[in-house]
């Protein structure tokens, strides 16, 4: 069992991670925990939590900004700005049908696994949203980086180093936001496709138009289909839609989603839901570029499968085995991509690369940059890398 | 005036030897040093510093670079990246012991891949060149800083640029895939690649507004758009500055975001009118250039939206353009902002601060009263929607007082946009010009901290030293300053 400690306030995490690093002693950080089974196990007897550093620090919603504490969840802050006809820019997903729905991620845990929804392939990243951020390096030390502006080049951009570091370089205390307005409607437009390739020429001739698409998704199966979003006022919707009928009808028979039901099927999409993981697979999130997606699908082999951000994301399932595991490497591998294990038992997370190897110039240079925001290496050490 | 280290006096002595090991790494005219031909190279965008260098090293590939990387990380050589030198901070202002590195002839498209949405090109090809390159084909590159035709996508990312439509489509960082880059140990390294996201560290965002002090950039690869169906803006001119800024609220409250929000103040607005006849209302305090894209159809329905919101503001003048020449009509005279400023005064220094949009109308009134105390002009120009405001200061460049004056109201100026919640620099970067400025922003640790990731990537500071961190508590160049 490990001890938690749940400090509430900035300087309380300061002094645990200075005690921790003064001691030596590896900490894990969580926010709620939803993600703690994502990546490598860290071993570590303390676990230092986010939760109770909670709440909006401030919003302007004509400024287009939002602060929070780390520990905030997204929900809170989903309620908040909806109130305002807004939202969190790059639609992070809750996974609740991959890690199970427990309390709910936070938007500190989003930002440090830099998670985004269908909304990224438009809209940017979590990263591309992330304005400002305060945060405690491995050796207690508090400090900022960017601001509560939106356009901010002063110095280097810590916010970014730190977003996707899964707490490898700095416990986030606090971080502020681009939000910007939700649309007044969503439509989509759904293409039943012959089969994946096919779908991802539809994909990208969507995006490759004038219309804005906004989510461009590839569900897998007997007959595919591929969808393609558009979030605007009322009367765009559906001009845009129906122009983009026009163009793609020739990938296969189209048929349109209105709104409420088309926001349904995106939420489904982000968490991952149809692609329908077991209780006991593997899951594991590709990112290549667009026309790859389905020769990645071909070469793993998996199952189960779903393709997302025109046909570059490629959420793939099925036996939590190291020869599963080698396939997909290899597959994005092969095509210059990107993956990650995102879901699967702990030994098996434990003895694989969850993250491409990086080659040993960055290697070197990440571990100087690990020296530096975490010299002990106490923060969550072993999370990203063996070494 | 801003102090740049002493040149090292091993480097200066050896001064003939380097020159011929660099001649012998570029054959041909790779490596200038006639100084007629270093001329254009001794400053950049803010051109009240010059400092001729060493030399300046021209390459065309990416072994190159690496090759001179190499030979200058031997021999304890600073090294000056370089685009087209339109860095108004001073970024790329040779140091007088330092090679300029300069990419142009890197500038080739190497590859276009619209399935991908995406395009490979050298650090030298300019920013409107990518643009231009797949126009025919519908597309564009978003960020589309005033100085496109000249600087250069490796420059843009050096600064992570901005432009006049980042409100809708972000700055340089968000429409990056990949980079090639060669460190100061030679090295040629991959980030990020064809895809979004890569697990890892994110070098590129790491990389991107790093004003070259990380690793040398040699290709890029961009996110390209299809260009909408089509745009066109409206004018609306307003009694006051806050009355400006309350509809500026009102136009984002209303869940519109314009793909531009640009205003400019009173002083601005009388000389761009009488640069560009544009027709701007001279009796307004401040007025506002909006512009919306989409279908025709679409553009009379945002367009008509914005009206209405304008109009609940009491305007002095609303001018929605029927076509797309009364559209350009309306931006020809912001588009001329800073030649405009020119005729009034040969000489101005372009600031870029950021500033909660909120405190717009305050900030303007207190450079108002500066602008009367330090007894020089200011005309102010803003991107309304994310808050980068740039103030122009005139100042006369024969007179050493006026130019000492200018950079203290400038000062002051950007000491202002930390005090109200804003920052330094939206998107010009630090470079020299606001390097000494920097504890405003960032505590003595927060400075040490950044320096040790620099020197995680360059130990000895060979890589643009002398820019963005200040020299005092430099543990590399202290002793040299
Ligand atoms: C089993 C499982 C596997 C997952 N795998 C992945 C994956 O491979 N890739 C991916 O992108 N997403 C993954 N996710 C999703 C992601 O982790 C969560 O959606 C969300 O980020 C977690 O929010 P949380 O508050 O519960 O964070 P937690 O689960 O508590 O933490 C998530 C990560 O962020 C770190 N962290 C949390 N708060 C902070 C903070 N304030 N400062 C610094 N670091 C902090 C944690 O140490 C941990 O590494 C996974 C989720 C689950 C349940
Ligand atoms: C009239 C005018 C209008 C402008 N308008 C805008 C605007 O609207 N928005 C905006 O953001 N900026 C603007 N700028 C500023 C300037 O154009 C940008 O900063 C531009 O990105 C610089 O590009 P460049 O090729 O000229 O780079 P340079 O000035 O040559 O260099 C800029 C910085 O990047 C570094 N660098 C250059 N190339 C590389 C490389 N390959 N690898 C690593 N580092 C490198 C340099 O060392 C330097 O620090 C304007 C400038 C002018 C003169």
């Amino acid at each position: 069992m490990t001890s938690l400690i749940a400090p509430g306030d900035e300087a309380g995490v300061a002094a645990a991670v200075a005690e921790a690093a003064a001691a030596g002693e590896p900490l894990a950080i969580e926010g709620r925990g939803t993600k703690r089974a994502m990546l490598r196990p860290v071993q570590a007897a303390r676990t230092l939590s986010l939760r109770n550093l909670s709440g909006i620090t401030l919003y302007r919603p004509q400024e287009l900004i939002l602060s929070a504490r780390a520990g905030t969840p997204l929900a809170e802050i989903e309620a908040a700005l909806a109130e305002r006809g807004q939202q969190v820019v790059a639609e992070p997903p809750v996974l609740a049908a991959i890690f199970g729905a427990g309390e709910g991620p936070t938007i500190g845990g989003l930002v440090a696994t830099n998670l985004s929804g269908p909304r990224r392939i438009t809209a940017g990243a979590m990263r591309d949203h992330v304005m400002g951020i305060r945060a405690v390096n491995g050796l207690g030390e508090a400090f900022h980086n960017g601001g509560r502006v939106l356009k901010n080049v002063t110095g280097l951009d810590l916010c970014k180093l730190l977003t996707g570091a899964h707490g490898t370089l700095g416990v986030i205390t606090e971080v502020t936001l681009k939000v910007l307005p939700a649309a007044e409607r969503s439509g989509t437009l759904a293409i039943a496709v012959p089969d994946l390739e096919t779908g991802v020429r539809a994909l990208s001739a969507g995006l490759g138009s004038p219309y804005g698409v906004s989510g461009a998704a590839l569900l897998a199966g007997e007959v595919p289909r591929a969808l393609l979003r558009i979030e605007e006022f009322s009367e765009s919707v559906a001009y845009r839609l129906g122009r983009l009928r026009e163009a793609l009808g020739r990938f296969g028979d189209a048929t349109v989603i209105e709104d409420d039901e088309s926001r349904a099927l995106w939420r489904g999409i982000g968490e991952a839901e149809p692609l329908d993981a077991r209780p006991e697979d593997a899951v594991w999130r590709v990112s290549v570029q667009p026309t790859a997606g389905p020769g990645v699908v071909a070469a793993a082999g998996l199952p189960r499968a779903l393709l997302d951000w025109g046909g570059g994301l490629v959420w793939l399932a099925g036996p939590a085995t190291a020869e599963a595991h080698g396939r997909v490497m290899e597959a994005a591998r092969a095509v210059g991509g990107s993956f990650t294990l995102f879901r699967a038992p702990e030994p098996m997370r434990a003895a694989l690369p969850v993250l491409p190897e990086e080659g040993k110039v960055l290697a070197a240079i990440r571990g100087r940059i690990r020296a530096v925001m975490d010299p002990k290496g106490i923060l969550n050490p072993g999370k990203m890398y063996t070494a | 005036m801003i102090d740049l280290p002493a040149p090292k006096p091993d480097v200066m002595a050896r001064r003939e030897e380097l020159l011929a090991g660099l001649r012998a790494l570029l054959p041909g005219d790779g490596v200038i040093t006639e100084p007629a031909r270093v001329k254009p190279y001794e400053t950049d965008g803010l051109s009240a510093y010059r400092q001729p260098p060493l030399a300046v090293a021209l390459p065309r590939t990416t072994e190159e670079v690496a090759a001179i990387l190499r030979f200058c990380h031997r021999n304890g050589v600073r090294v000056v990246p370089r685009g087209a030198g339109t860095s108004l901070s001073g970024g790329a202002l040779p140091l007088a012991d330092s090679v300029v590195l300069g990419l142009m002839r890197m500038n080739r498209i190497l590859e276009v891949d619209y399935a991908n949405r995406l395009a490979v090109v050298e650090a030298g090809v300019t920013n409107l060149g990518i643009t231009n390159h797949i126009a025919a084909d519908g597309f564009f590159y978003a960020p589309d800083p005033s100085s496109q035709l000249a600087c250069m996508i490796g420059g843009n990312v050096g600064m992570n640029s901005g432009g006049a439509h980042c409100l809708k489509y972000g700055v340089t960082a968000n429409n990056l895939l990949g980079l090639k880059a060669v460190t100061i140990e030679g090295e040629i390294v991959e980030l990020g690649g064809r895809h979004l996201d890569a697990a890892g560290y994110d070098w590129l965002g790491l990389m991107t507004g790093s004003e070259g002090q990380l690793a040398v950039v040699t290709e890029v690869t961009v996110r390209i758009l299809h260009a909408p169906e089509g745009q066109r803006a409206m004018l609306a001119a307003f009694k006051g500055t806050e009355i400006a800024g309350a509809a500026v609220d009102a136009i984002i409250g209303s869940g519109i975001i314009p793909v531009a929000l640009e205003f400019m103040d009173r002083p601005c607005i009388h000389a761009c009118e009488a640069f560009a006849h544009a027709g701007y209302p001279l009796d307004a305090e401040a007025m506002l250039i909006i512009e919306v894209e989409g279908s025709v159809e679409e553009q009379d329905m945002l367009l008509g939206k914005l009206k209405e919101i304008c109009s609940r503001f009491d305007p002095i003048s609303l001018k929605v353009a029927q076509t797309v020449e009364e559209s350009l009509a309306i931006w020809k005279g912001r588009k001329g902002a800073f030649g405009a400023v020119g005729r009034i005064s040969p000489d101005y220094l372009c600031m870029d601060g950021t500033i909660p949009t909120g405190e717009l109308p305050h900030v303007l009134r207190r450079i108002g009263e500066m602008s009367a105390d330090y007894g020089l002009q200011v005309a102010n120009v803003f991107h309304a929607g994310d808050g980068n405001l740039h103030p122009l200061i005139m100042f006369d460049a024969n007179d050493a007082e006026s130019f000492r004056k200018a950079e203290a109201f400038g000062a002051d100026i950007l000491k202002l946009c930390v005090e109200v919640g804003g920052c330094l620099t939206g998107e010009h970067g630090v470079g020299v010009e606001k390097r000494d400025l920097m504890p405003v922003q960032f505590s003595p640790f927060e400075l040490d901290q950044m320096r040790a990731l620099k020197s995680a990537f360059d130990p000895q500071w060979l890589l643009n030293p002398a820019k963005v961190f200040p020299l005092e508590g430099n543990p590399v160049l202290r002793q040299a300053a």
